[in-house]
């Protein structure tokens, strides 16, 4: 029985294992997402798995907690063989799990949110009053305050996934899996969490955590697992390994993690915007007055928790959102109040958007990565003839952007929806930055985008910059932010808190502006 | 999985389905279902008599089909083919009425503006109440259906009817388009055949649609907004617009129907010009997948399921015209709403058979 032996070893290595996977595989259709994936998470460890986007992690922790059945292999929990067909099997197997997108009811309060699912009996008084006991119990233990009665709207992101894991304890989780915890989180937020997460750690339960950040994989793992193209390359102690050592185990290349810049040489004024207000359908306020201006030849950078307004600022810039104030570029004003197809005057007007979500705004995903190649540039001479597309000009440029940007595969045949998320990107911003705008507005270049694709695009960036072109980055990834910016303003509630330089400012002092503080005001 | 397996394999196996299941309720009723589709399809295009029959109704297919292939391409559901096509007659009428045409070439021409111009107009109303209102196109396009219904018969019983006369109808018209047995006089059509010129303007659509959607910007527009209308926004592309325009458009291919039915059969406008065909174009649409080649052979198929239909009900008194409308109903049913009980299992056979290739 080479199983029990293979168990018996890893229990030889001193800790108890939590859980541990044998021989996972798992394929949609033709594409393979794990392969032959074997993993040992030790008891009371935090352990992070870390891989770039499609590299199979998210499949591996869906088919821990039951939502794909493996083609293949055998899951352990406790030493015990166990089959996972559903996420109530994972739950009685104490296994709980946190998404990236929060699963709570918003006009239910946080007590009934945690008891959602798990009522026993028929009266939810009793369950009400047995929950708001244990949650004030691990509210001392682990610093997990949240108000029992609290409405779940009212709360901010932070206090949601706060619930969340409230959910997941109330439930006797003894595996905690959290995907890509921090992306909505300030870096306070994110340390507090990270506190949490140890004092769990500390109490004996074992938490499995899933990102694409390497400092956070630094900061609080014992354990890490890398994944690429669905393997799982290497499992190493934390404290033996450095992030260039994990980024070239997820890549499979060395890699640069730091972008190469010369000091900004700015020049005349290209974008001038005074007290622009947005507001959404339900008519709330999404931008509250801002003012900015960016030059030629640098890169202003819009830090932020994402939803404080930096969407609504990019539509309105990109000619798709109606608002109130002036917005000036190169010292001409741009009507505000279309609603629809401003996009094609803010194009010809030498405005190029890579909007924040590609898949959502800036690809049609059906369609050919050629006819992505003239989207919202369709009326552009070269692209056409009369009222016909040039379909035969598109593909050569497309063959000739697709050659430029290292887009894999160079097939222009092919749909968009088949491209990885890091040339689905390189799509689109081969589209923007060729068009030689004076004004790029870029939004979250590098959400899910793998780690080569990071570099080639920043450094796409940085040269756009460099030959004179104004650049607005809005990014909700602060190293990004700080690595690209030659000023950085910081938006918070719709509102411009305050602009810093990159050199005169840290993570600290931008994540406080993020949470709406300013310093020396309390 | 390969592109044929898609276009042609799965519609073929959808077909094959509703023909067994409807081979079962003939058994049921004690015809014999093998002579029951022998009768069906000799009738349909066994003699130049059937194919006659068979391509005329296909024509009023083909113009309804396409409408509806048009709009689904913009992500919109216009079910008012019906009530388009309906005032499409009533245009129809107007212009061959107004004036003594002296040539059949363009008394079609102005008779294909009148036509078009009626059902893009009635179109135009439910696409104005989505893109500025946000009504739903599929109730207000309903509503619209029995509107024109209404108003038809009003202006045939009080208005535009012949003087004196007891039936509601208009006058005939002055000009009749060559048939086929004018044009093809060596193939044996009968002189009374509907079969007309008409099927050769639906050929043309065809193209037009093919070209629209694929090649020109507007269809890369109307596609894109289809597919994603945040995308659309992005890129510029007024939602409003493209309602609009591709519900015109929509509206003047359902209205085309009526050359065919009232301006090359009827030669007068008479009550419920369309019988029909604006709802089967909804079924053609799905069962073409809104590309104009599978509109072609979906409406083809649709015109011999009501000629051999016609026939069947003819040669087998047990077998009513409701039994017609059952099978019928049951091609629907299977090519349209249960199409995915099929592709499923078949895609997954295609991802098995490549697996164990590779």
């Amino acid at each position: 029985m080479p199983d029990v032996q293979t168990h018996q070893q890893g229990r030889s290595d001193g800790a108890a294992l939590a859980i541990e996977l044998k021989g996972i595989s798992k394929s949609f259709g033709a594409v393979q997402a794990n392969k032959d994936i074997s993993i040992q998470v030790a008891k009371g460890t935090i352990h992070g798995i870390i891989g770039e986007n499609g590299a199979g992690k998210s499949t591996l922790m869906s088919i821990l907690y039951g939502f794909y059945k493996a083609d293949a292999g055998e899951i352990f929990v406790s030493g015990q063989k166990t089959a996972i067909p559903d996420s109530q099997a994972a739950i009685a197997a104490g296994i709980g799990m946190v998404f990236q997108h929060f699963k709570l009811v918003e006009n239910f309060t946080v007590l009934e949110n945690v008891i959602l699912g798990a009522e026993e009996g028929g009266l939810l008084k009793p369950s009400l009053s047995k929950a708001r006991k244990l949650l004030a119990q691990l509210a001392k233990d682990y610093e997990m305050d949240v108000d029992p009665d609290a409405v779940i709207e009212d709360l901010s992101v932070g206090l949601h996934q706060r619930v969340e894991i409230l959910k997941a304890l109330y439930r006797q989780a003894d595996i905690l899996i959290l995907d890509e915890p921090t992306g909505v989180l300030t870096p306070s937020e994110a340390d507090h969490l990270f506190r949490i997460l140890k004092g769990l750690r500390d109490q004996g339960k074992t938490i499995i955590l899933i990102t694409h950040k390497l400092r956070e994989i630094m900061d609080i793992t014992d354990t890490v697992s890398v994944m690429r193209r669905g393997e799982m390359t290497a499992t190493v102690k934390t404290r033996d390994t450095s992030p260039e050592q994990l980024a070239e185990l997820m890549v499979g290349r060395k890699v640069l993690l730091r972008v190469d810049k010369r000091p900004a040489t700015p020049g005349k004024t290209v974008l001038e915007v005074e007290n622009l207000r947005v507001r959404d359908a339900q008519g709330v306020e999404r931008l509250k007055g801002v003012s900015l201006n960016i030059r030629a030849g640098e890169v202003l950078g819009i830090a932020g928790v994402a939803g404080n307004g930096q969407s609504e600022l990019l539509e309105v810039l990109g000619g798709y959102a109606t608002g109130d104030g002036v917005v000036r570029l190169n010292g001409r004003a741009i009507d505000l109040s279309g609603r629809y197809s401003d996009g094609r005057s803010r194009r010809a007007n030498g405005i190029a958007h890579v909007p924040e979500d590609r898949q959502r705004e800036g690809l049609i995903m059906d369609y050919h990565a050629w006819e992505n190649t003239g989207f919202g540039y369709h009326h552009d001479p070269a692209y056409r003839s009369g009222i016909f597309m040039n379909n035969r000009a598109l593909k050569q440029d497309t063959i000739d952007k697709m050659e430029r940007f290292d887009v894999r595969p160079p097939n222009p045949n092919l749909q968009a929806k088949s491209f990885s998320g890091g040339n689905q990107q390189k799509i689109v911003v081969a589209r923007e930055i060729e068009r030689n705008p004076d004004l790029l507005l870029i939004g979250q270049p590098t959400r899910g985008v793998d780690i080569g694709a990071i570099e080639f695009i920043h450094k796409q960036i940085v040269a756009l910059r460099d030959a004179g072109k104004a650049v607005l980055l809005v990014s909700v990834e602060l190293d990004e932010i700080m690595a690209l910016s030659d000023r950085i303003a910081v938006m918070f509630d719709g509102q411009i808190m305050g602009e810093r330089l990159p050199s005169e400012t840290d993570e600290t002092e931008l994540g406080l502006l993020m949470a709406g503080v300013q310093r020396g005001a309390a | 999985m390969p592109k044929w397996v898609d276009i042609l394999l799965i519609p073929l196996i959808n077909l094959a389905l509703a023909l067994f299941v409807s081979g079962l309720v003939v058994a049921y009723i004690g015809e014999n279902p093998f002579e029951a589709v022998a009768i069906l399809v000799k009738g349909a295009v066994g003699s130049p008599y059937g194919w006659g029959y068979t391509l005329y109704y296909t024509t009023n297919f083909i113009f309804t089909g396409l409408a509806v292939a048009v709009a689904f391409h913009a992500r919109l559901f216009n079910i008012g083919g019906e009530g388009q096509a309906g005032l499409g007659g009533l245009g129809v009428a107007l212009v061959l009425l107004a004036l003594p045409w002296p040539h059949w070439s363009i008394a079609l021409l102005a008779a294909m503006v009148g036509a078009m111009a009626f059902g893009a107009f009635w179109a135009a109303i439910p696409a104005y109440l989505l893109a500025k209102r946000g009504s739903h196109i599929v109730i207000t396009t309903i509503m619209f259906n029995f509107i024109a219904s209404a108003l038809l018969v009003y202006l045939l019983v009080n208005v535009i009817k012949v003087q004196g006369s007891m039936s509601p109808e208009t006058a005939r018209f002055g000009v009749s388009l060559p048939n086929a047995n004018d044009v093809l006089p060596w193939v044996g059509f009968p002189r009374s055949t509907p079969l007309n010129v008409t099927f050769l303007v639906s050929l043309v659509a065809c193209f037009a649609v093919w070209a629209l959607i694929w090649r020109t910007r507007l269809g890369y527009e109307i596609r894109a907004y289809g597919h994603s209308e945040p995308a659309a926004l992005y890129a510029g592309i007024s939602p409003v617009r493209i309602i609009m325009v591709t519900m015109l458009i929509s509206g003047g291919l359902s209205g085309l129907m009526a050359i065919n039915a009232v301006m090359g059969e009827a030669e007068r406008l008479v009550l419920d010009p369309v019988q029909g065909a604006g709802f089967v174009g909804i079924a053609v649409a799905l069962m073409g997948r809104s590309h104009p080649v599978g509109v072609f052979l979906a409406a083809l198929l649709f015109g011999m399921l009501y000629q051999g239909g016609a026939e069947l009900e003819f040669e087998r008194p047990a077998i009513t015209r409701e039994m017609i409308v059952v099978i019928q109903a049951l091609v629907i049913l299977f090519t349209g709403a249960l199409d995915n009980m099929v592709r499923a299992p078949v895609e997954r056979f295609f991802v098995n058979m490549n697996k164990r290739a590779a």
